[in-house]
């Protein structure tokens, strides 16, 4: 426990209506290189924001040190941040921007000086002290808002994306950078990113976050060869996410084919969700390796490997990374690892929601009334209403539809692509289709009267 | 092509000629002694002689309607350029449909003309029972110069890196530190022309002053030269006072824009 230099408990925070961050907990250890990972309006900003001082919580305690730092302002915790656009002063040059904290806390001039030039030398900007901050380039202001920031040897630095504005080449070499300014100076880096390569690359320690929750914590080998839900496994890497059937312990189906796996405990003939690494996926000419065959359907040159679709046997597109190319149209056979099959328990098996019988043949849920078979329930009954995913028809117009929403999420998988739609009343309705969708598209939603399915709501007392 | 050439600068030769020829008679004409307007007697410098010697009609009056002048100008415009700056950054920071209200609701007094405004401020005192003079007149300068220098402070925010603020807390700045050693630096050239700008319009504003003053007898120039003007001709040695404004206040544009330029050169 003693080791932990931040630990977030229940932390929570909505703007308005939004929840941003839901129920947060993290430990983050001395002297480590945490990363918060996590699509754009994830709320890891946020979560960082929170830590700097510059936003409340709603319910939570941030503990710094072991101490509860909720009543301390920003310019008293012994924290400092980089900001995503810098934020250099534009009035003060270089040796003024970085020597601003140290004046603040009346540091004698001859420390400024000797501190302010070795932090200099650090990011190697030593003959820039002079310069107008506005004159630099971005990764020059970018060297100089981390030397501001470490100058003032704070507990823990605070990055917020702090490469999204370099180019490529440059954050490449700003990452190598970063890793070894880290391992210099020993401070707790807790490091904000949209990029999975970047929070690979640095990272000791990755915080997956989407739609304000923690997805999964864990080391950068960790999240890549285990990830805990298909998100993750979306999101971190390039993946085969595929529908499966845990057989027995050991013993794993999908693509219409079993295979032997390591893992154990999900039970007998369930539900799982199964994800293949491209590069896992191997080719052989030994039938007796083959596990199945397919079709090479495309094949691109990508610099050190080669990607190819294929389509098997039994009709899923995978794809496989390789060091070899297989010419397009040709039959291949394949096998998987057990080791690399990396099998998760299903989030959700069907959509589920709470509703109320409106009239004799309606139901209403979701924010709007849909027709439906309702015998054998009462005008006013509440009822639990189940949809499969395959069953909820999406339409490009609002004619015909119920009630309508917006594509928020897209997960191709191997035969068909599972979509989570936000409705108009907020919710989510997740969707089994065939058809192309992109993200942000307004879809129509419909379901058939005989493809809902009602259920009486048990109350404890009954 | 020539002759388009020569259209084109003859148009503005006469443009600058009617906007400036006002100003250029009355310099002219401040060089002679002649009592009534446009006639020339020959060059003498008597009147600015009599200007600064106070050997003319009323000259403490005058003077005194100078002083009140610059006086107003520099509380109001000083009130006004804090008033405004702070003002700037509320409204800067308020979000959407309350943004632009806002920035509605500070376009209008600009919009309205000085002399509803002098009225209106008139009836506002005169409801309140606050005795008019000195103060309901600089009250009132602060009123409609406040817009101007929220209109001048503005565009410098939207330029500013929305952290700068935040970063400077960071580094353990208060927030009145991070106030006066941040954003008040990035601030000030918008504060500066939002100051001088409400130092010219307060300078020269007549209607506001006019319903404001009182009768207690206080005089700006504008008003002094309304009632000077209205009491049989203009008082000659007004002209060479003019001609002495004029060039101030070119003075202190010139400077203005060699100053930027050379910001901007340095940039």
């Amino acid at each position: 426990m003693k080791d932990y230099i931040i630990d977030i408990q229940h932390l929570s925070k909505s703007f308005g209506d939004k929840k941003v961050l839901d129920d947060i907990n993290l430990y983050v250890r001395r002297g480590e290189f945490i990363t918060l990972l996590g699509p754009s309006g994830c709320g890891k900003t946020t979560l960082l924001r929170m830590i700097a001082g510059f936003l409340k919580p709603d319910e939570g305690n941030i503990f710094l040190d072991g101490k509860d730092i909720a009543g301390v302002p920003p310019h008293e915790r012994p924290l400092n941040t980089v900001f995503q656009r810098y934020a250099l002063f534009p009035h003060l040059d270089v040796y003024d921007n970085i020597a601003f904290g140290l004046k603040l806390k009346n540091t004698p001039e001859d420390e400024i000086d000797k501190r302010v030039r070795r932090v200099l030398k650090l990011v190697a900007m030593s003959d820039y002290e002079d310069r107008d901050v506005e004159t630099l380039s971005g990764g020059q202001q970018q060297r100089i808002a981390i030397a501001r920031a470490i100058v003032n040897q704070p507990k823990v630095l605070l990055l917020d994306e702090p490469l999204a504005a370099l180019d490529l080449k440059m954050r490449k070499d700003m990452q190598i950078e970063l890793k070894e300014m880290h391992r210099k100076l020993g401070i707790t880096f807790i490091y904000v990113t949209h990029d999975q390569e970047e929070a690979l690359t640095l990272s000791d320690t990755i915080v997956v976050i989407n739609e304000g929750k923690i997805q999964q914590i864990g080391t950068p080998t960790d999240i890549y060869n285990e990830p805990v839900n298909a998100f993750v496994a979306d999101f971190i890497g390039e993946s085969n996410i595929l529908k499966g059937r845990m057989m027995r312990d050991r013993r794993v189906a999908f693509i219409k084919h079993e295979f032997d796996c390591v893992d154990e405990g999900f039970g007998e003939d369930v539900r799982v969700d199964v994800v293949v690494r491209p590069e896992d996926i191997y080719f052989t000419t030994d039938p007796a390796k083959c596990q199945f065959t397919a079709k090479v359907n495309s094949c691109t040159f990508k610099g050190v490997h080669y990607e190819m679709f294929v389509d098997t046997d039994t009709g899923y597109e995978l794809m496989i990374q390789d060091y070899d190319p297989y010419p397009v149209g040709s039959e291949v056979m394949l096998y998987i690892d057990p080791d690399d099959i990396q099998v998760m328990k299903k989030e959700r098996t069907e959509n589920k929601y709470s509703g109320k019988v409106t009239s004799e043949g309606t139901v209403e849920f979701l924010g709007a009334e849909f027709e439906c078979n309702t015998e054998g329930f009462e005008v006013g009954d509440d009822v639990t209403v189940k949809i499969r995913f395959e069953k909820v028809d999406l339409l490009d117009h609002e004619d015909e539809a119920i009630t309508t929403g917006h594509v928020e999420f897209i997960l191709y998988m191997g035969n068909h692509y599972h979509l989570t739609i936000r409705t108009e009343s907020g919710e989510k309705i997740w969707v089994d289709t065939n058809d192309i969708w992109d993200k942000n598209d307004f879809v129509g939603i419909k379901i058939l009267p005989k493809d809902i399915c009602l259920e009486k709501v048990v109350t404890a007392n009954e | 092509m020539n002759t388009k050439k020569f259209f084109a600068k003859l148009y503005i030769w006469i443009v600058l000629i009617v906007l400036y020829a006002p100003i250029l008679f009355i310099a002219v004409f401040s060089f002679t002694e002649a009592k009534s307007l446009g006639n020339w007697t020959g060059f003498s410098m008597n009147l600015y002689k009599n200007l600064f010697t106070g050997s003319m009609q009323n000259s403490s009056g005058l003077i005194s309607a100078v002083e009140n002048t610059l006086l107003i100008a520099l509380i109001a415009s000083v009130v006004a350029t804090l008033l405004g700056t702070v003002a700037a950054i509320g409204i800067f920071n308020l979000k959407g449909r309350k943004k632009n209200v806002m920035n509605f609701l500070n376009n209008i007094p600009m919009i309205n003309p000085d002399i509803i405004t002098g009225v209106s401020l008139f009836l506002l005192f005169v409801f309140l029972h606050i005795s008019q003079g000195y103060t309901t007149v600089v009250l009132a300068h602060i009123t409609f110069c406040t817009p101007y220098v929220v209109l001048n402070v503005m565009p410098k925010l939207s330029q500013l890196n929305p952290n700068i603020y935040e970063a400077a807390l960071d580094l353990g700045a208060t927030p009145m530190q991070a106030l006066r050693k941040v954003l008040v630096p990035a601030l000030r050239p918008g504060m500066i022309s939002g100051f001088i700008l409400s130092f010219t319009m307060s300078l020269d504003d007549f209607a506001v002053t006019f319903f404001t003053r009182g009768t207690i007898g206080l005089d700006t120039l504008s008003t002094y030269i309304y009632a000077d003007a209205r009491k049989g001709g203009l008082t000659p040695e007004l002209k060479p006072l003019m001609t002495i404004l004029f060039l101030l206040i070119l003075v202190v544009l010139l400077v203005i824009n060699i100053r930027q330029s050379k910001v901007s050169n340095k940039k």
